[in-house]
């Protein structure tokens, strides 16, 4: 089955939020899909229980990372509010062996890969680039560089053609990126090599301060039919959207049939990071346009029409997401950072002369100090 | 041992590679059918068919980002840049991503990619097919950067480099693919000197030529030429230039005293300075006169109708001879 919901430029492509694929209006009444449908018949309460509670965590982990930034404990943080469903939704589609090629927003998708409370922290708190190995939760290191990763994930996922095997790659990324040779490229590559990837576009509207209108003049859904891949665009801000679309597009990719592309249409509701200033650059109306179509508020609507929301639930989930919280914070707060010596740790995995000199040259260095340094070094701060 | 063109050499070394290592794969523009512009990659797609020698589209960024997904995925890629001058499309890849996964990952990501570039001047090629890009390559940390001049070494250490566990800039002077020399097919890597190392390509006790590349040719002519001179040149092929073997350098200047680098790429900020600025840190008591470069004009490449100008030849590396050797030189009366 070829799913292409848009090709045809709308009066505003780009910017018509509501030409999407959904299941859960913004008000939280479950509405038929024929295309959609099927790839979520299964979900039942439980399950839709389980996708709030992600949502609801993913946020709680938001709001900790900027209140730590905000109190000089985090260099940097990129939030993610308002984007829980899209990545929430999209990430629990994926078997544990697949492989996922995430930016530095996803949060949420980190959280559904099996990361733990310091791998949100340690790197904006400038501890570490990566603070999990890749392997342990087949989940790439978070790019910042724009786009570039959506590459990694197709050479990966030509990979898994050589070797033979079922898997998937994917790469998320958002709609500035689109602009970038690199997804262009990629998408380019994945076709050629009918290689078993989807592409995730978080469209959440702007990037830093441009809107996407300067990235898009037609739905960016509709770029991928031209690279020879299936796509859809889906209301990024339902869960239950943003779940089947991803099922839909790993099934396709995982029966040998190449690439797919999702474009979530979704907002970021805070700034690009907490460097920026939105108001600068953001109507109050449009970000109150958003606000009504909350993701995890939807599904609380949905899972209260069907009397599924009870105060024992509500409670759980709550306290759930300030343990987490907790946790977060604590990682935060307790990070040792490594041994000056530690910035020359693994440039190479082979031993190479010149660094190798360099390192015992800054070593004769700081022994220099004694004990002063070797106290410094143990402090860690 | 086998007399072979470094083009042939350096297809028996990927073809050897490919042979012992499942995971090796190439990757390149018209690396399959066509065997390569340069031939290098003949007859190795009928060999180990087209999952293992891949065509890809025409797109550098492309090819070197879809090598890093293929590396973490295990496989060990062997890149093709077309011509040097196709490099910096895939630039950002190289520098932010092949460079930096396995330090951003604590090791745990290895980028075994060796990047392969048929490199440099004096074919009489079209712009930008002529570049001499290695500095920018060695100034970036985690990237080892190797550059060959003769056929065995293309052969041993293209095997080197494609077993490291760390990216490789493997640099390939066009202008010597077809020059011949004897190769070892058997060596057995465990026993060969590592890419690291240089190597003295000529004793000599009064001047001390660094230089690399397809220059290490021009720069043995030239010390021949100072022998009817009274002059003894050590000539000093680097190999590597991403470590550069210092041990070797520096036993060669406290020998001589006297250094000359000589090498196609521009002037400014090139190897050429990094190598002195480190000559002299570690050897100054030892230098009798100034260090001094022999490299390309600070220009863009010029036509090729014109480059005989622009690179070094064998009189430009003598007058800096003169020059450190406080002998009558093409600067006395400029200096007067």
């Amino acid at each position: 089955m070829t799913m292409a919901h848009t090709l045809t430029p709308t009066a505003e492509p780009a910017t018509d939020i509501d030409d999407v694929a959904r299941l859960l209006t913004p008000d939280g009444r479950r509405i038929p899909d024929a295309d959609l449908d099927p790839w979520v018949a299964d979900v039942g309460t439980d399950q839709l229980r389980a996708l709030y509670r992600d949502m609801v965590l993913v946020r709680r982990i938001d709001t900790e990372g900027v209140a730590l930034q905000r109190q000089g404990q985090l260099g940097l943080w990129a939030p993610c509010q308002g984007q829980e469903a899209a990545q929430v939704g999209t990430a629990r589609a994926f078997r544990s062996d697949d492989f996922v090629f995430p930016s530095y927003r996803e949060i949420g998708v980190n959280f559904v890969r099996g990361a733990k409370p310091e791998d949100f922290v340690l790197a904006w708190r400038g501890e570490e680039h990566s603070t999990y190995n890749p392997y342990d939760i087949n989940t790439a290191t978070p790019q910042i560089i724009i786009g570039a990763q959506a590459l990694h994930a197709v050479g990966y996922a030509m990979g898994i053609t050589y070797d033979g095997t079922d898997e998937v790659a994917a790469a998320y990324f958002g709609d500035g990126a689109t602009s970038q040779g690199d997804v262009n490229e990629a998408m380019i590559f994945a076709s050629s090599f009918q290689a078993p990837v989807v592409f995730i576009c978080t469209n959440n509207q702007w990037a830093i301060s441009e809107p996407v209108t300067v990235q898009a003049k037609f739905p960016i859904a509709g770029r991928a039919p031209g690279f020879g891949i299936p796509s859809m665009r889906v209301d990024g801000n339902d869960v239950l959207a943003c779940l089947a679309a991803m099922r839909w597009a790993v099934d396709h990719a995982r029966r040998g049939q190449g690439p797919a592309f999702i474009e979530a249409v979704t907002y970021r509701m805070g700034p690009h990071t907490t460097s920026d200033d939105p108001t600068r650059y953001r109507d109050p109306e449009e970000l109150e346009r958003w606000r009504r179509r909350d993701p995890i508020a939807r599904v609380e609507a949905l899972l209260r029409s069907q009397g599924a929301m009870d105060d024992e639930f509500v409670t759980s989930v709550a306290a759930d997401a300030d343990r987490l919280a907790a946790e977060v914070r604590s990682a935060c707060l307790t990070a040792v950072s490594r041994t000056p010596l530690g910035v020359m740790d693994h440039v190479y995995e082979e031993p190479h002369s010149g660094l190798d000199e360099e390192r015992e040259n800054f070593r004769a260095y700081l022994e220099g100090f004694g004990d002063a340094a070797a106290d410094a070094e143990g402090a860690g701060r | 041992m086998t007399q072979l063109t470094m083009g042939k050499a350096l297809n028996e070394g990927l073809r050897r590679a490919m042979a012992d290592d499942p995971k090796v794969l190439i990757m390149g523009e018209d690396i399959g059918k066509l065997g390569g512009v340069f031939r290098i990659t003949d007859g190795l797609l009928d060999q180990f068919g087209a999952k293992r020698v891949i065509d890809t589209p025409l797109a550098e960024a492309g090819i070197m980002g879809t090598a890093v997904g293929l590396a973490y995925r295990g496989y060990r890629p062997v890149v093709e840049i077309q011509f040097d001058g196709f490099v910096y499309p895939a630039f950002d890849q190289i520098v932010c991503q092949v460079a930096k996964l396995h330090y951003r990952t604590r090791g745990n990501v290895k980028m075994p990619i060796t990047i392969r570039i048929p490199w440099a001047g004096g074919v009489g090629a079209a712009e930008h097919h002529s570049e001499s890009p290695e500095a920018y390559f060695v100034h970036t940390s985690g990237l080892r950067v190797v550059a060959v001049s003769n056929p065995h070494d293309a052969h041993v250490m293209l095997r080197q480099a494609i077993a490291s566990d760390d990216p490789v800039v493997f640099f390939e002077p066009k202008r010597l693919y077809h020059a011949k020399g004897e190769v070892d097919l058997d060596t057995n890597l465990a026993d060969a000197p590592p890419m690291g190392l240089a190597r003295v390509a000529r004793e000599g006790k009064d001047v001390t030529l660094l230089t690399y590349g397809a220059q290490v040719t021009t720069a043995l002519d030239a010390a021949t030429a100072a022998e009817d001179d009274g002059v003894s040149i050590e000539v000093i092929d680097l190999r590597s230039l991403s470590p550069v073997d210092y041990r070797t350098v520096e036993a060669s200047v406290r020998k001589t005293g006297r250094v000359v680098v000589t090498h196609e790429a521009a002037r400014e900020a090139g190897v050429g300075a990094e190598l002195i600025a480190s000559v002299t840190e570690r050897c100054f008591n030892y230098l009798e006169s100034a260090p001094v470069r022999v490299t390309g004009h600070d220009i863009p490449y010029p036509p090729a109708k014109l480059e005989r100008h622009h690179l070094p030849d064998l009189d430009r590396i003598l007058d800096a001879v003169d020059r450190v050797l406080d002998r009558p030189n093409s600067l006395t009366e400029v200096a007067r």
